[in-house]
């Protein structure tokens, strides 16, 4: 650690103004805070005093991201194996994961620091620290067989077109990392969505019944009565909530465990990172759903069964936890306001649930919810302060 | 049912702004601010709530082929439908005049906000094309078109409140200099309209 501050304090002259690299202070800047709590203080503006500053922020979000990451690297191995039907140890489950999934972690990182580099050399601003999350979250959110060179121009278009134009951190008004994957979703539909993109069959061929849908999928056709990797119907609907909740299922890569969602949520709340009012009005919303759902399915659209699939289970399947933990609850592109976040989080999970059951065209509602939610959130922001200032007006004229 | 799935649809899936990419030029210019931008919103509502069902009553009884029949059996080979861009068009001015005098008279605040773009609703693509539409999907009742009608404005509404939130929340943002003003709002509609394709291919 010395010797690191000894390195960096010996370079700083030449990147100071004058120096020899004075172009690139923003890049020595951001290295040296990275490693570092900065001599800075706020030159205008409010003063706080506080322990926590954006890279902490950043860095305990991807503290919280880790749970899920570590669990979709081994699930990664987990469906290749068990959809070839092959015997592995749990090494080679995490090697071929990883095999997977570093590559991409390193894609979406490269090309997203490197664009924001770009910008702030030419923009002499100090480099923020936001990519940090959005180019750990996209992987996350891509399936895992998706070409590289996707992934690199989705990450260059959502930094510039979703943040970096808006001025950069802080800034942007819909979700990064979801901005990339709608490009892609759009752009490349057959490499996101589908049954071939999943699970990775490479290298022998996959068991008898082995169809690599998703449950999202099975769930139009055959409503509750979901399988597993390998074809074989689960023995209630306990197993497969149980099989989803635990993450063992089909999915992009960090999205199947509710569990390690659930933890990385618990790290988020502990730290107060993530609002409360967000996620759990974001659940609230999707049980609401699901529960209408539920209720008039049977009685109205006997012929659909996904309507009749429980509201507890919808909401363990697919990307709806992801979602709701890591990305609605993005401080930027949330409502601002207390009551606001309320509104905000249950309209997210109520079009989730709706949009994945009623669209046909999309399987999985989270990822466009939540960026239509983050383009209403300054309305619904807008209404909620004038709303304020009405019922303050009210009183003054009473008292 | 069927009118509220009319509703619906016209509100969301075949959104003015997002959908078609009707009505942009007040949409960007009217959308600084909230307040002017409701303003507009609800003119448009006004102006589309009233014009369709007028106009629709126009292709039906008049302009249609066989239209004329109620007047005399004789006419029942007329078709007046070459006429029907001057008369949607007639009664839409006379509609926005109508709505110009109301806001001169109950806001004046607003009418002076809103400057030119108010009688220029007349031109305004969403409204022609309200119109139009309506002739093309040949709704079957003076319930659906009305339906319709006020759908597209709340549609439009909406897009143009949300715009204006979102423009007014960027104020203070860092944007690059040569995007300031019209270029950032072009790509705000951008992505908007990603967010607004949450419901495209819902079928009511």
């Amino acid at each position: 650690m010395k010797a690191l501050e000894n390195l960096l304090d010996k370079i700083k002259p030449s990147f100071e103004k004058g120096g020899k690299f004075e172009k690139f202070y923003p890049v020595y800047d951001a290295l040296e805070t990275f490693a570092f709590v900065p001599d800075h203080t706020t030159s205008k503006g409010a003063h706080i005093r506080d322990a926590i500053d954006l890279k902490r922020t950043m860095f305990m979000v991807i503290v919280a991201m880790v749970p899920a990451l570590l669990f979709g690297i081994y699930n990664t191995g987990y469906q290749h194996f068990t959809a070839l039907g092959m015997d592995a140890s749990f090494g080679e489950m995490v090697g071929f994961g990883l095999w997977k999934v570093l590559p991409l972690i390193i894609v979406s990182y490269g090309v997203g620091l490197g664009v924001e580099f770009i910008f702030c050399i030419i923009k002499g601003h100090a480099i923020n620290e936001g990519f940090l999350v959005s180019g750990m979250l996209i992987p996350l959110i891509m399936p895992m067989d998706i070409p590289l060179w996707m992934v690199a121009v989705a990450t260059a278009f959502a930094v510039l077109i979703g943040k970096e134009v808006f001025g950069g951190t802080g800034m942007n008004i819909v979700n990064v990392a979801l901005t990339a994957r709608a490009f892609l979703f759009f752009a490349y539909p057959t490499k996101m969505s589908g049954n071939k993109v999943w699970v990775n069959t490479d290298g022998g061929t996959a068991v008898d019944g082995y169809t690599g849908e998703t449950l999202l999928s099975q769930a139009i056709e055959q409503g509750a009565a979901f399988t597993d990797i390998t074809g074989k119907l689960y023995g209630s609907i306990d197993d497969s909530f149980m099989a989803s909740f635990l993450g063992f299922i089909p999915g992009s890569i960090g999205e199947t465990s509710t569990l390690a969602i659930l933890i990385g949520a618990v790290i988020l709340l502990a730290t107060g990172i993530a609002s409360w009012r967000i996620i759990l009005s974001g659940l609230i919303g999707g049980a609401v759903m699901g529960l209408i759902f539920n209720f008039i399915g049977p009685a109205y659209f006997p012929d659909n069964l996904y309507l009749q699939v429980p509201w507890w289970h919808q909401l363990v399947m697919g990307g709806f936890m992801f979602g709701v933990v890591f990305m609605a609850t993005d401080p930027v592109t949330a409502a601002q306001t207390e009551r606001g976040k309320i509104i905000y989080g249950f309209l997210i999970g109520l079009l989730a649930i709706l949009i994945r059951v009623v669209n046909p065209a999309y399987p999985e509602g989270i990822m466009m919810a939540i960026l239509f939610m983050n383009v209403m959130a300054p309305t619904i922001d807008h209404y909620v302060v004038q709303a304020n200032i009405n019922k303050r007006l009210k009183r003054l004229k009473t008292a | 049912m069927e009118s509220l799935n009319i509703f619906v649809k016209s509100i969301f899936i075949d959104n003015m702004i997002f959908a078609y990419f009707l009505g942009m030029c007040s949409y960007l210019a009217v959308s600084k601010t909230v307040k002017t931008a409701v303003g507009l919103g609800a003119a448009v509502i006004f102006v589309l709530g009233i014009t369709v069902p007028i106009n629709y009553l126009l292709e039906n009884y008049v302009l249609k082929e066989g239209a004329l029949q109620w007047v005399d059996p004789s006419l029942a080979s007329v078709d007046l439908s070459f006429l029907s861009f001057i008369m949607f068009i007639a009664v839409i001015a006379s509609m926005v005049q109508l709505v110009e005098m109301i806001v001169e008279k109950f806001a004046p605040a607003l009418y002076g906000a809103l400057g030119i773009f108010l009688p220029l609703i007349a031109v305004n693509c969403s409204i022609l094309g309200g119109a139009l539409f309506m002739q093309e999907r040949q709704y079957t009742s003076i319930g659906d078109a009305t339906v319709f009608g006020l759908g597209s404005g709340v549609g439009w509404f909406l897009a143009i409140v949300a715009i204006a939130a979102i423009r007014e929340k960027i104020r203070y943002s860092n944007v690059p200099a040569p995007l300031r003003g019209l270029g950032i709002t072009f790509i705000i509609t951008g992505l908007m309209g990603i967010g607004f394709m949450a419901f495209m291919g819902i079928e009511l």
